[in-house]
């Protein structure tokens, strides 16, 4: 298998701590041209706006070519395999290629018969591993360290590719991590995914002396049955501002976006100091910086 | 045909044989004397066997002719050492009518190198609401009758299908799944689906059903057998159902006695099967049920699929592994091998083991049998080689695996079957 950036559960820690540190040098905006004349494409077959208009940004301020494919314009409209569309792709001679799928492992069974590095921007339910990066580094920002903070995630687990990368890593920081949401969206096998996990159905233990509050989106496309109602769902699972008084006074409030405000959590919240999505937005394009070179250059 | 097989070890656990000693064939059929001029195979050295007896695979003709067909399915059976294979019902059409019946029945004679006994769709179309023409059926060759792949949802028609195999004397085969727990799961649900983010497919869908047809057994008096059985409250419950005297039987697959869900971590869509691959604990307990007798047969479930349908993101895939060539090389290995059971009961779970699971006059080299036998060399090291396979399709998760064990002549009514040469074995 090539180079490529698959998920962060392969990963060890000097390597992650590479990536991250690398990060910190992108965080100073400016151009590079250690990628230019290199080819990278976005193949995104499912929608996405944040995500690829970082990984373009971070490929273009490294002075890299992009084409960016979305799969309602592609081929794949037209019947054409997975297997295929990716080998053409590949004849056109690109050092990487930046994928999102809606089927997990898309980008590990790909990779299997490809020569050209795969950087996985999230497949299926299973990983998001830049997410998990610039998370990781957002955290870092306001924390000297991942050791030992209490990290709680927050929502529709079940289906989420945001938690397993973000469990991964923080386990191997040695984190503790509480995984909240309801009992059909909370598998109990999660238990064993790394070691420092632990799970509740109950919202106010999550969050009690928390010095992360991460919530996650609902992911009604994913799911396939009605776990909870909506109402019902934000009445249990939604983050409102009186939770955050069981949190660490200093705790911060991530989500990877996009943020469904009155659903997963309350605008009082979203848009309160504790909340650090939009700098976890801006640490996505040196996160995806650090690793476009690290797979290409 | 006439043949005399000379000096081998003679195992045929329906007699409890086990003897140097030769074996005739005359006219076809197992002799007490050899005919005059017989032609002779030299078993010296090697173990000779009833022919081996595959109670389910899928052999993809009707309509399906691009993975598998009955002939070349009826090659990989011989070249896995299987004299005998009995072929589900989900073609296209599905075999639900005397007429589906007896062209596979006539296919077969006329293309098989193996003897091939069709079973009958439980209802129409395999749609699990009307009872099919299961009379009609058995008539024109039928050996049982399942929906294999779409169990029968609905308990009502499962009670009326047994109580009509019980009139019949035919067998009631069921894929145990319940839908609903299983629908749009992709793999066994535990620790690993969750890590891969692919759905689940959790044991307790097996159960459920396993459960519930249990209990119309004893309802109906019917026999009863559940296919490719792979969960560990299922194999006990099979075996709680024997020991209440009801006439409830069960196979496994090789693969699930061989593998785990650890499989999957790659994505590979050869280890995507229904019964889903499931975890350690479950496999020990389809071993221990093997050991134990809860267990009846090993059949392989032999599923052929074109590479296309295989090559396409995991959830995209069609369920189902070829079976044929490797199951005997999977059996020694886990299991004769692996110290877990003699190579007599190995025998008895290809021969009288899925014989009396169907009630089929095979299984045995008592005299007067069809002269059906397997020869095999318990020592034989070899490689599968699925590009070499007899088979249509190349789906096998075994590709490149060594094996020590394997038949190594397959005899059909007293005529030794060319096995082409270049054979997946090297």
């Amino acid at each position: 298998m090539t180079a490529g950036l698959l998920g962060i559960e392969g990963l060890g820690r000097p390597e992650i701590e590479a990536i991250l540190e690398r990060s910190r040098y992108f965080q100073s905006p400016g151009r590079y041209d250690t990628l230019r004349h290199r080819l990278i494409v976005n193949l995104f077959f499912e929608a996405s706006t944040r995500t690829r208009t970082s990984f373009e940004i971070a490929a273009k301020r490294l002075g890299a070519d992009t084409v960016s494919i979305t799969a309602s314009s592609s081929s794949v409209s037209k019947g054409e395999s997975l297997v295929d569309t990716l080998n053409t792709l590949v004849a056109m001679k690109p050092q990487a290629i930046v994928m999102r799928h809606s089927a997990s492992g898309a980008p590990h069974f790909l990779a299997r018969h490809l020569s050209t590095p795969i950087v996985n921007a999230g497949d299926g339910t299973h990983e998001h591993p830049t997410q998990a990066l610039l998370d990781a580094l957002t955290i870092f920002d306001r924390r000297g360290s991942l050791e030992n903070l209490r990290v709680a995630i927050i929502g529709d687990i079940a289906h989420s590719r945001v938690a397993r990368s973000n469990v991964h890593l923080l386990s191997r920081f040695g984190a503790s991590i509480v995984l909240c949401g309801p009992p059909a969206l909370l598998p109990r096998e999660l238990e064993q995914l790394a070691p420092g996990v632990e799970l509740t159905n109950d919202m106010n233990e999550a969050i009690r002396d928390a010095d992360v509050v991460m919530m996650l989106r609902v992911q009604l496309e994913r799911q396939h049955e009605v776990p909870m109602a909506a109402g019902e769902y934000f009445r249990f699972y939604g983050l409102r501002l009186e939770h955050m008084a069981l949190a660490k006074p200093d705790a911060i409030v991530m989500h990877p976006g996009p943020i469904n405000r009155g659903r997963e959590l309350s605008s009082e919240v979203a848009d309160s100091q504790r909340s650090v999505i939009l700098n976890q937005v801006e640490n996505g394009i040196a996160v995806r910086m650090a690793v476009l070179e690290k797979v290409v250059a | 045909m006439n043949l005399l097989i000379r000096g081998g070890r003679v195992i045929d656990p329906a007699q409890g044989r086990d003897e140097i000693a030769d074996i005739a064939i005359v006219h076809g059929h197992i002799a007490a004397r050899a005919a005059p001029n017989s032609p002779e195979f030299d078993a010296t050295g090697l173990v000779v066997a009833p022919g081996f007896i595959d109670m389910h695979v899928h052999l993809r003709e009707p309509g399906f002719e691009h993975a598998e067909t009955i002939e070349t399915g009826a090659r990989a059976a011989a070249a896995g050492g299987f004299t005998t294979i009995c072929c589900m019902p989900n073609t296209k059409p599905v075999n639900d009518s005397a007429t589906v019946t007896s062209y596979i029945v006539e296919r077969a004679r006329k293309h098989a190198v193996v003897n091939v006994f069709p079973i009958g769709a439980i209802t129409k179309g395999s749609e699990g609401v009307e009872l099919s023409t299961i009379a009609s059926m058995k008539e024109a060759g039928i050996v049982a009758i399942s929906d294999d792949g779409r169990p029968v949802m609905n308990a009502r028609v499962m009670r009326r299908a047994m109580e009509t195999a019980r009139a019949l004397d035919l067998t009631v085969i069921n894929h145990c799944e319940d839908l609903h727990l299983s629908a749009g799961g992709d793999m066994h649900e535990g620790i690993e689906s969750v890590r891969l983010g692919l759905r689940g497919i959790p044991s307790a869908s097996e159960d459920v059903m396993v459960a519930r047809d249990i209990l119309l057994a004893e309802l109906t008096g019917a026999r009863y057998h559940v296919a490719h059985i792979s969960a560990r409250h299922s194999v006990a419950m099979v075996a709680f159902a024997k020991s209440k005297g009801l006439r409830v039987t069960a196979e496994t697959t090789p693969h699930h006695f061989a593998l785990t869900d650890k499989e999957l971590g790659r994505y590979d869509s050869n280890y995507k099967m229904k019964p889903p691959l499931r975890c350690g604990i479950d496999v020990e307990a389809v071993i221990e049920g093997i050991k134990s007798g809860a267990i009846d047969a090993i059949a392989t479930d032999h599923a052929p699929h074109a590479g296309s349908e295989k090559m396409q993101e995991f959830e995209s895939c069609p369920f189902g592994i070829l079976g044929l060539e490797t199951a005997l090389g999977l059996s020694f290995d886990c299991l004769v091998h692996a110290g877990h059971i003699s190579i007599n009961r190995l025998i008895e779970l290809f021969t009288s083991g899925p014989a009396g699971v169907l009630r089929l006059n095979r299984g045995t080299l008592r005299e007067g049998a069809p002269g059906d036998v397997t020869i095999l060399d318990p020592e034989l090291s070899w490689t599968y080689d699925v590009n070499q396979s007899a088979s249509k399709s190349r789906n096998s998760p075994f590709h490149g695996r060594a094996f020590r064990g394997a038949s190594v002549a397959t005899i059909v009514g007293g005529k030794v079957v060319p096995i082409r040469p270049e054979a997946a074995k090297y």
